[in-house]
């Protein structure tokens, strides 16, 4: 098996005269958490929407769980997962119709579904609700329920979104134990953030200026490259580097 | 003299208790930050405090004035900044700014020194329409309408959710810039890092405060020795350390796992136990808000 | 504090304005209704197919057949059976049917010596298309019995549409509806729209008065009603050639009343619905319906089962549109209409009393 999941080549976006994202190259190892930062404008978004198959590069290339970003992004699609905190699960579905819906939508069997869901509900220890409305649960339990979710089609990579702003910090941590046993079993999280204490918990971190990549390394390379104590003050001093208004 | 007394405030909406029986006391000049995640009830106690619901029970008195009795007067006092982005999105910046200050009865020159260094990181995107300024730029401006009328105290209601982290650091630099002229601030946030930037911070959750002190106080009232262990393979070390004896507690922190240990904890014995996995590493580490937030919600 | 009054009202302007394309339709949806409702309806009389039911084709049957047969309006279509009438309209083979008595000739003879008699010639005509049925009748009537034939002795039926609904019974209608669209959910999703969006908090912790808030608010779209009002107005009068004898003055002051009902209308559905959608809901189903069904737009109120017709007093649209079809149509005065205008009044009195005392200046 290719243990480069996601792989990026001179991946170019234009739109008109503005170049969104300009000539970046990366490589994602199976089961890394990689963190991928950027200030408003960076063109954070715009890389992303290429990654996940929803718009085709202007130039370069590039390959997600071994199909090319330019030509079979409906293939892309479908094998990754994708979890955002503005959009996660229907409140009024319970959590078996949630993941029922989910598996659905990737064209999973009613055999497969119902042994995945267990599993997954098994795991977090949460069977007993499985005919709970979603609405109903309390948010931290929103939260990992979407993550598992994200994951019911076992996808080679999942993009994370903001995933744990504004929860509380035990069930943030609950959270990453999560991401780190997905991690673990080789599926590759993709994060992208705002908030830098986030970065930290990641394997490696890219951070875009200006649509390049600026800095990529793991936290504690960068931390000791820039000389500071937190990724924090490594992302401010990348950020004000930026000439690109907002 | 305090700004804001608030007197075991209650408030629920239905079955749910939003705010259970808060108290606490910001003095005038004060920049308090109130932290603790979605659900914790800092909205709520916003718009108590800003006259915009009443409590159940209670009570709370902002510059002197009683939030239900004296609400009217307390409304000219106050600048408000809600959570949602609240300006006019298809008015400039500039029609949002003369707005704010037509409906406060103020002239924008009256209240020039306090709004201009704010004001200007924005002023030359004046005739850009607010949908499309950034979320940075966006939160700089709701800031400058909420002073216009000069407003003796400050209430801004998680002000940095969904800001970059320069435009965020500039943000609190702004405040303290404020604090400086004499104004008495309430922010609120949910993110943990920012507390180091007020006077003093209430860690609430679920309608509760967990703790009220100054951020230094805070963190050394957590008693506990802490230690951070970190390996290639994070999940399984989570795991191993658990087991171990003499750990009260271990949870991922980033970069590393943090383990809060009682006195039969022997670190000797956890280095050699360890030693053969890869990329083991092990340190003192001083606690953060985090790890005083999460000791008392196992409380 | 004048001066935050006025730039309320400017502000609520610049919303309106920069939001194009709901000026657009605000502005355009009168005008195309009522071009719809003027051409739609043609007023032209051309080739008309006439059939003729005689019992016998007696001399002067036949000599007025001859008349209508050579008339270049009409196209004779021959002789039918009384039974085949009904049928042969339906099926638009022809448009008219003459239907003449059997004493025919000797009953003009009585008319003639100017002895009152009973129809002798009964017209049947589909009346779908109201003007060309109305100018067609009238036209029959001239052939056959010359313009100084007493009235009595000619009977029309109108099939298909007995009310003789026409463009001008629309306009009335059409006006009931926009203001409500205009003014109700404008308003309401506009004031919904800034709890929505969280401007509402920061403008209620701020000195300035709700009352304020609100009438700034319904200024600008009142000041739109009254551009549509004038629009319709003209349109109906230059257009359509509705007549406005009971006096265009009277028609402004209601419709100016029924303004500002549908206003406090907007206002109190604002105080009730917490989202857009809901507000936008609300204004459709509990709003528009009514008009639709109860008031007399598209339905008779006197054919509407008898609950109906009670509950057709609280629709404010049925008093409005029953006092302009007066106004504008009947050619009344305002003062035949006073009992209309003061139902009104009151109902604007009591919806804006309540919308006020509802609209709190806290979040609950």
């Amino acid at each position: 098996m290719n243990d480069i999941v996601i792989s990026v080549k001179n991946l170019t976006k234009r739109f008109g005269n503005f170049t969104a994202v300009d000539n970046i190259s990366f490589d994602v190892k199976r089961g890394e958490i990689f963190g991928f930062l950027g200030a408003n404008g960076a063109g954070k978004t715009t890389a992303m929407r290429m990654l996940c198959g929803l718009s085709y590069p202007t130039s370069g290339s590039g390959s997600v769980a071994g199909f090319d970003v330019m030509h079979e992004g409906e293939m892309i699609k479908r094998h990754i997962g994708y979890m955002s905190q503005r959009f996660s699960l229907y409140n009024d579905l319970t959590v078996w119709e949630n993941m029922r819906l989910f598996a659905g939508i990737y064209g999973m069997t009613k055999k497969d579904t119902e042994a995945k869901a267990t599993e997954l509900l098994t795991q977090l220890n949460f069977l007993s609700e499985r005919d709970t409305l979603v609405g109903s649960l309390p948010l931290g339990w929103k939260q990992k329920l979407s993550f598992v979710i994200a994951t019911i089609h076992s996808p080679e990579v999942v993009f994370l979104d903001e995933p744990t702003g504004g929860v509380d910090p035990i069930t943030r941590r609950q959270f990453w134990e999560l991401i780190y046993k997905a991690a673990e079993s080789g599926t590759t999280i993709f994060v992208t953030t705002h908030y830098m204490d986030e970065a930290e918990y990641c394997s490696r971190v890219s951070i875009m200026v200006d649509g390049e990549v600026g800095a990529l390394d793991t936290p504690t390379r960068l931390k000791q490259e820039y000389g500071v104590e937190s990724m924090d003050e490594v992302f401010r001093i990348l950020a004000r580097k930026a000439k690109r208004g907002e | 003299m305090n700004a804001i007394e608030v007197d075991n405030l209650s408030k629920s909406y239905g079955k749910v208790d939003a705010l259970k029986g808060v108290s606490f006391e910001v003095r005038k000049g004060e920049l308090f930050g109130l932290i603790g995640p979605d659900g914790a009830g800092k909205t709520t106690l916003f718009r108590l405090l800003t006259t915009l619901l009443n409590p159940d029970s209670g009570s709370a008195k902002v510059e002197g004035c009683d939030i239900v009795k004296d609400y009217l007067s307390i409304r000219s006092r106050i600048g408000y900044m809600p959570g949602r982005f609240s300006l006019y999105s298809d008015l400039s910046v500039e029609e949002n700014l003369n707005f704010f200050a037509a409906i406060f009865g103020v002239k924008i020159e009256e209240s020039y020194d306090l709004v201009a260094p704010i004001y200007k990181h924005i002023e030359p995107f004046k005739n850009r329409k607010a949908g499309k300024l950034s979320g940075g730029m966006k939160q700089k401006l709701a800031l400058s309408c909420a002073l216009i009328h000069r407003p003796s105290v400050l209430f801004l209601d998680e002000p940095t959710t969904g800001v970059d982290a320069v435009s965020r650091s500039e943000f609190w630099d702004m405040l303290a810039g404020l604090k400086l002229k004499g104004i008495t601030i309430l922010v609120s946030t949910p993110y943990m890092d920012e507390a180091n930037r007020c006077d003093r911070i209430a860690l609430c959750n679920e309608g509760s405060i967990l703790s009220i002190d100054t951020p230094e106080k805070i963190v050394q009232s957590f008693d506990s020795k802490l230690y951070g262990v970190k390996a290639k393979n994070m999940f399984a070390l989570l795991e191993s350390s658990r087991k171990f004896r003499g750990v009260v507690n271990c949870y991922p922190f980033g970069e590393w796992h943090h383990i809060v240990i009682d006195k039969d904890f022997d670190i000797e014995a956890l280095k050699k136990e360890n030693c053969l996995i890869e990329g083991f590493e092990i340190k003192s580490v001083d606690a953060s808000i985090e790890d005083v937030f999460i000791k008392l919600m196992k409380k | 504090m004048k001066g935050n009054f006025i730039s309320f009202v400017k502000k609520e302007s610049l919303h309106i304005l920069r939001d194009k394309r709901t000026m657009l339709i605000v502005m355009l949806i009168p005008v195309v209704l009522m071009i719809l409702f003027g051409f739609a309806i043609s007023t032209e009389v051309n080739n008309i197919r006439v059939a003729v039911v005689a019992p016998e084709r007696t001399d002067g049957i036949c000599d007025a057949v001859e008349k209508i047969s050579q008339n270049s309006y009409f196209t004779f279509c021959g002789y039918i059976n009384n039974d085949d009438v009904d049928n042969k309209l339906r099926t638009n083979e022809v448009s008219a049917v003459i239907v003449f008595a059997s004493d025919y000739d000797r009953r003009v003879a009585l008319a003639s010596e100017g002895i009152p008699t009973k129809p002798v010639i009964q017209v049947i005509v589909d009346a779908s298309n109201v003007n060309s049925a109305g100018a067609a009748t009238a036209y029959l009537q001239n052939i056959l019995l010359g313009a100084e034939s007493q009235q009595s002795m000619f009977e029309t039926r109108m099939l298909f549409n007995p009310q003789m609904k026409s463009a001008y019974n629309f306009v009335p209608g059409i006006m009931g509806l926009i203001f409500i669209l205009v003014c109700a959910m404008m308003t309401s999703v506009s004031i919904v729209r800034e709890k929505e969006m969280g401007s509402m908090e920061v403008l209620l912790v701020s000195p300035v008065r709700p009352v304020k808030i609100i009438f700034a608010k319904m200024i600008p779209y009142f000041a739109i009603s009254c551009i549509v009002l004038i629009t319709i107005l003209m349109l109906a009068h230059y257009l359509l050639e509705v007549p406005m004898t009971g006096g265009v003055g009277g028609i402004l002051s209601i419709s100016i009343l029924y303004l500002i009902l549908s206003l406090a209308l907007g206002l109190l559905v604002s105080t009730i619905a917490k989202t857009q959608v809901v507000a936008l809901l609300i204004s459709a189903m509990v709003l528009m319906m009514p008009i639709m069904m109860l008031s007399g737009l598209l339905f008779p109120i006197e054919n509407l089962p008898k609950f109906f017709q009670v509950v057709s007093n609280i629709v404010p649209a049925r008093w409005y549109i029953d006092a302009v079809r007066k106004m504008m149509i009947q050619g009344e005065s305002i003062t035949a209409v006073w009992q209309n205008c003061a139902i009104l009044f009151g109902m604007t009195v009591a919806l804006l009393g309540i919308s006020l005392k509802k609209f709190n200046d806290k979040l609950e």
